[in-house]
Order: C-alpha cells, then structure tokens, then sequence
C-alpha cells in the first residue's frame, strides 16, 4: 500500500519536472533562439519564455502538484482506512 | 512636502510598525524561537518566504542588473523562481515531515553522523553570512542616498531594529514582521512600476506594458529598444550574448542553489502541516512570482528611459538625479570628446572601471576622476547598475511620495532577508554546535539563552560587514548560490530519495562539492582574476554556473563512495520511510 503511495508520488512529480525543464531550459535557453521567430505581441516567444512565461508555468506546476497529491493523500487515507 | 521628509516619514512608519509586531509576537520557548512553534498559516508563511527571500539584491538590484544584461539576465528570473519548483516537489514537504529544527538536523540525523552535520553547518554558516554583508550594503545605500545619514549610522539603525525583533522574537518575531515587510516591498515596487508603464505604454499591467507598443506610435518598446541599444554598439536588447551552455549552467546553479538554502529550507517547518508546507511553498512562489514578473518590465522600462534622459544632453542641464547619485558617487561622467554634451554608449568609461574620485569639479561642474578615460570607446558615463530601482521613479519624474516609498520598500527587503539569515546563523550554532555536539546537557532555557546570544553576536558581525564592506560582496554571491547547490541541495535530495546513501557517502559528496566549486571560484575570481573569460574556462562554464557541475560531482562521489561501504543501520530505513508517508 504504503509503496503504492509513493510509486504515484514518484510519477506525479517526475511528468511536472519534465514540464519544468521544458518551460525553462528548454523554450527559454536551448529553443529560445529557435522560437525567437515567432512572435506574441512585442514579445519574441523565446524571449518571453525567458523572462516571463517560464515564471507563470513554475507557479501553476506547484498549484497543479498540490491538487495531485492531496487528491492522492485523501486516496491514501481513505484506502489505509478500509484496511484497518 | 519635500521628498526627504516624505521619505523620513515613510521609513520611520514602517519602523514603528515592525518593532509593535515584534512586541505583540515575542517567542517564549526554543520551539517558538526556531519555528514559530509550528504555528503560521500557510498563506502567511508564503508571504514571509517571499520577503525572507527577496532580498536588497531581488529588490534594489536585480531590475538594474537585467536593464543593462538586456536577455542574458533571464539567469536571475528563471534560476531564483524556478528553484521553489524543486523546493515544493523534491523538498519542503519531506523534510517537514521530518519535523525538526534546522537544515544541518536533518543532515545529521539521517546520516547518523555529527561529521556530516558539521559539514553542515560550515556550508550554512558560510552561505549565510555572505548573504547578510549584501543586505547591510543594501540599507547602507538606501539611507546615505535618500535619508542624507551617514552610511555607518544608517547600518546601525538597520542592526538596532534587527536586534529587537529577531533576538527577542525569534522565528516568530520574525515570521509576523516579515508578512508586513513583504506588503511594503511589493507595494513599493508596484507603485513605480505601474506609473511608469502607463506614462510609456498607455497599458497599466507592467507584465504586459514591456510587450506593447510606445504611446503616440505604432514601434513596440522591445524593437525600439534593440533599434536603440544596436546602435549604440550593445547587443540588442532581446539576444543573448552569453554562450547557451554557460546561461543554462547558471540558471541551473541559482535554481538548485535557491532550493538548498537553508533560510529559505526552515520556513517550511513552521507551518501546522505536510500539506501546508506544499501550499505554503505555492503561495510564496505567487509572492514572489508578483515582483519577479514585474521586474524586467522596470528593466526594459529603466534602459529606455535612462538613455532617453541623458543621451546628447548637456551636462549643465542634465536631470538632478544624475547629478544626486554622482554626488554619492555611483555615476561618473568624463567628457571624453569635450563636447559638454554627455554620450552614452558601449564599453567602459575610465580605465580600471569604477571611479576613483578626486577633489574638485571639472569644466561643466561634473566630479574630476583620477582614473584616465578608456579611449577604447566613445562612452562616458559610468554608472553603478545598482541604481537603477532607486532611481527609476525620479528618472521618470514621478512625485515625491512614490520616490520615499521605494526607499522604505527597499529597506523592507534588506531587514527582513538579514532577520531570517541571522536566526538561521543563530539557530545552527545554539542547537546544532551546542545543544546536539558540543554540550548536549543544556536545558531548554538555557539553548534559547544562546541562541539569542548568536543572533546578538551574529548581527554584531553583519552590521560591521555594512561600516567596513568587503569589496567582494558581488563576487561570493556566486559562491553562496555554488555552494548551495553543491553541497547542501544533493545531501538533501538522496537523503529521501535513496535510501541505501550511507553517511561515508553522503559526507564524501558534500566535501567533493564543497572542495571543487570553491576551488574553482576562487581560481577564477579571487587569485587569476585576468584569466577569468569564457576561453579558459571548464566547458565554457564561468564561475557563477559552476555550481551545477560541484553537484553533478557530488552526486556521483557520494553514489561511488556509498557502494564501498555498509548500508545505513535498519532505522534509517525506518525514518526514511516514515518522512516518505503524508
């Protein structure tokens, strides 16, 4: 049970730190160049990613990871409860 | 009014207002005095990571160091955000789980050593103290320029208020004055910035503003500001001019260096619960993410703004603040071409860089510098890129009030950064040297006697870090972020995720990351400083993304170490898997 928990733990936050790394170093230095030529606005996109939407992603990945894990912690209890 | 009095009166309410915060909330107990006695609101906890967090340098400098590295400054936006990702994911709610004091317990315990808790509060001691003397700087500045105080009696203010609230109140104290300090500093850096993106862009959103196009035109400010910036000889603006490899190393050194500090670590063991600690790390990266997202819009605000000002005008008729922050000496002009008219362009001023101010004034009333001008370029004015927040509204001619408020708002940053350093500083020497190594024997009572005795002391050497400020200030910024990341982040991180790291390894890692980065960085920025360009460096790497590679090394000494030796002993296993349940 208790490793069921963790398995999922696991899962839950290895996908956000993909979109992690690809939000910041990916669009924003390795790709930044490439999607430079694009454009929202003022803003060049790679630029953007760099200095702005990379911020916004970080915020809502930390929103997204607690709504998972208290959704798995209520699993959690629920399930230990059923046993005992 | 004038803006002096304005500002006097800014800053000795905000004063007031932390001392009677202080008073309403002193600690009573060590378990108060560490964290608040697991007490604070999740809500309240993140405001007061956020302004624990942003410091005199996200507050005072950060905007000015991007307006002048134009994209290239993006390391600072994403390396100081993206860090609490990790925090939120990888750390804070294990280790309040944990639930212990400090950073160096967790290290100690789940390595069953008082050798690798040493390890550990030598790199906190060391991370800390570096931090402190750039807040003391901070305050220095802010009141020598607005309040026209002697520097010195300015620092000792800032330590005096310190005083009160973190030795008597401890993490609470602090805690509660911390949330006030945060909606000062945010309220500061707003106000300026909103202004200032209406009277450019005609749109009230400072995030959105940088993105639109200038008023009374159809240009978009970044293309007028590459157009500006090209021709007066920089790189334009939005490009890059570092290498990939060396700003996704830095990125990486300040993101997993913001996720192993240690003031930042202990304020997710405040609040009630695991869950908090989740939520607490959410809404303290909203905190910061409002000023962090502001801030290259004050940038690209600040760069178009300042050459508009001064560029082909006539030193006599050039704005006050130019003149205000030439008298403190953060500006210098010398008239390379005696023209009277002042040019602003690519490359340096003076030979040697920085000004060495001698008596008198020139021809048009400018100071006289010793230092020779720089005939390798057409440039003239030297400008100290820590100038430009505190500036910026006068820059743009906004009214008095809103030039006394970034005063108080940077003060705000400074004091409270310097308060949760100090009781971190306090807090390892008074429970984890003496109450856990040195005398286990002591009571509760007489721990937190100590602790408030190194805080004392722990300000007593800060503020002399703000009379007498080393000159390398800037330089151990990297090595605090370095060691951060190379030392403590890795010995955090397989301290949950892998259970079979035994403490021979874990203590091998951390003094590999400790040795390697520290060798580097002072290799290249204090002995064989001419030598420290991107053609000598490991991979192109410079010595503030070097940390990345000291934790790369860490992980992979500590996983080789481990192998040779025994396994930790079955309770270690018990606890791991206890702070891996919610």
């Amino acid at each position: 049970m208790h490793n069921n928990y963790w398995r999922s733990n696991l899962k839950i936050v290895s996908i956000l730190l993909i979109i992690w790394f690809l939000v910041s170093f990916g669009f924003g230095i390795i790709w930044s160049d490439f999607l430079d030529q694009f454009q929202i606005g003022g803003f060049k996109l790679g630029f953007w990613f760099a200095q702005q939407g990379s911020i916004y992603f970080f915020v809502l990945l930390i929103f997204v990871y607690i709504y998972l894990m208290n959704k798995l912690d209520k699993k959690h209890k629920d399930n230990t409860e059923k046993e005992s | 009014m004038d803006t002096q009095l304005l500002t006097y009166i800014f800053v000795g309410a905000s004063f007031a207002l932390y001392i009677g915060i202080a008073i309403w909330s002193r600690a009573s107990s060590t378990n108060e005095f560490y964290i608040a006695g697991k007490g604070v609101h999740p809500i309240a906890n993140g405001m007061a990571t956020a302004a624990d967090w942003m410091s005199a340098a996200s507050f005072i400098s950060m905007a000015g160091l991007i307006a002048f590295l134009g994209k290239d400054g993006s390391v600072y936006l994403m390396g100081w955000t993206g860090g609490y990702v990790l925090l939120a994911l990888l750390l804070a709610p294990y280790l309040r789980k944990f639930g212990q004091y400090t950073v160096p317990d967790f290290i100690g315990t789940r390595y069953y050593s008082n050798a690798a808790r040493l390890v550990a509060v030598i790199c906190l001691i060391f991370v800390s103290f570096t931090y402190v003397a750039g807040q003391m700087r901070g305050v220095g500045i802010v009141f020598s320029r607005f309040l026209e105080v002697d520097i010195n009696l300015g620092v000792i203010i800032g330590m005096c208020i310190v005083f009160f609230y973190a030795v008597l109140g401890g993490m609470k104290g602090i805690t509660y004055t911390q949330v006030a300090q945060y909606c000062v500093l945010i309220f500061a850096y707003l106000v300026p910035a909103i202004f200032i993106s209406i009277l450019m862009t005609g749109n009230p959103i400072p995030q959105l503003g940088f993105g639109d196009t200038l008023v009374n035109s159809d240009v978009y400010l970044l293309d007028k500001l590459d157009k500006v910036t090209t021709e007066l000889g920089f790189i334009a603006y939005t490009e890059n001019a570092k290498s990939n490899i060396d700003i996704f190393c830095i990125t990486a050194a300040l993101m997993f260096g913001t996720a192993g500090l240690p003031h930042v670590i202990v304020r997710f063991f405040t609040v009630p619960k695991v869950s908090d600690a989740r939520k607490s790390a959410g809404y303290a990266l909203i905190f910061i993410a409002i000023l962090y997202s502001t801030a290259p819009a004050v940038s690209a605000f600040a760069r178009m703004n300042f050459i508009d000002s001064v560029q082909e005008v006539q030193y006599k008729e050039a704005p006050s603040w130019f003149k205000n922050w030439e008298n403190i000496g953060l500006i210098a002009w010398k008239d390379k071409n005696n023209d009277q008219l002042i040019q602003y362009s690519s490359g340096n001023a003076l030979e040697g860089v920085k000004p060495n101010f001698a008596d008198g004034r020139g021809v048009s009333g400018e100071r006289l510098v010793n230092n020779n001008p720089d005939l390798t370029s057409t440039n003239e004015v030297y400008i100290d890129r820590d100038i430009m927040v505190l500036a910026n509204p006068e820059i743009a001619k906004l009214p008095g009030w809103v030039v006394a408020l970034v005063a108080a708002g940077a003060l705000a940053a400074a004091l409270s950064t310097a308060a949760g350093l100090l009781l971190v500083i306090s807090a390892s020497i008074s429970h984890d040297l003496l109450k856990k190594t040195f005398m286990p024997q002591i009571t509760e009572k007489q721990e937190l006697f100590y602790a408030r005795c190194s805080a004392a002391v722990a300000i007593f050497i800060a503020g002399l870090f703000g009379i007498y400020p080393p000159g390398f200030v800037a330089q151990v910024v990297a090595f605090a972020f370095g060691l951060a990341a190379a030392t403590i982040f890795p010995a955090l991180l397989m301290g949950i995720f892998y259970k079979r790291l035994n403490k021979e390894g874990a203590i091998a890692g951390m003094l590999a990351g400790l040795v390697i980065t520290s060798a580097y960085i002072i290799y290249f920025k204090f002995l064989n400083v001419h030598m420290n360009s991107a053609d000598n460096w490991f991979l192109g790497i410079s010595p503030e993304g070097f940390g990345f590679v000291g934790m790369i090394i860490n992980f992979v000494v500590a996983l080789c170490v481990s192998f040779f030796f025994t396994k930790p002993p079955a309770d270690i296993y018990h606890l791991v898997d206890k702070i891996r349940q919610p």
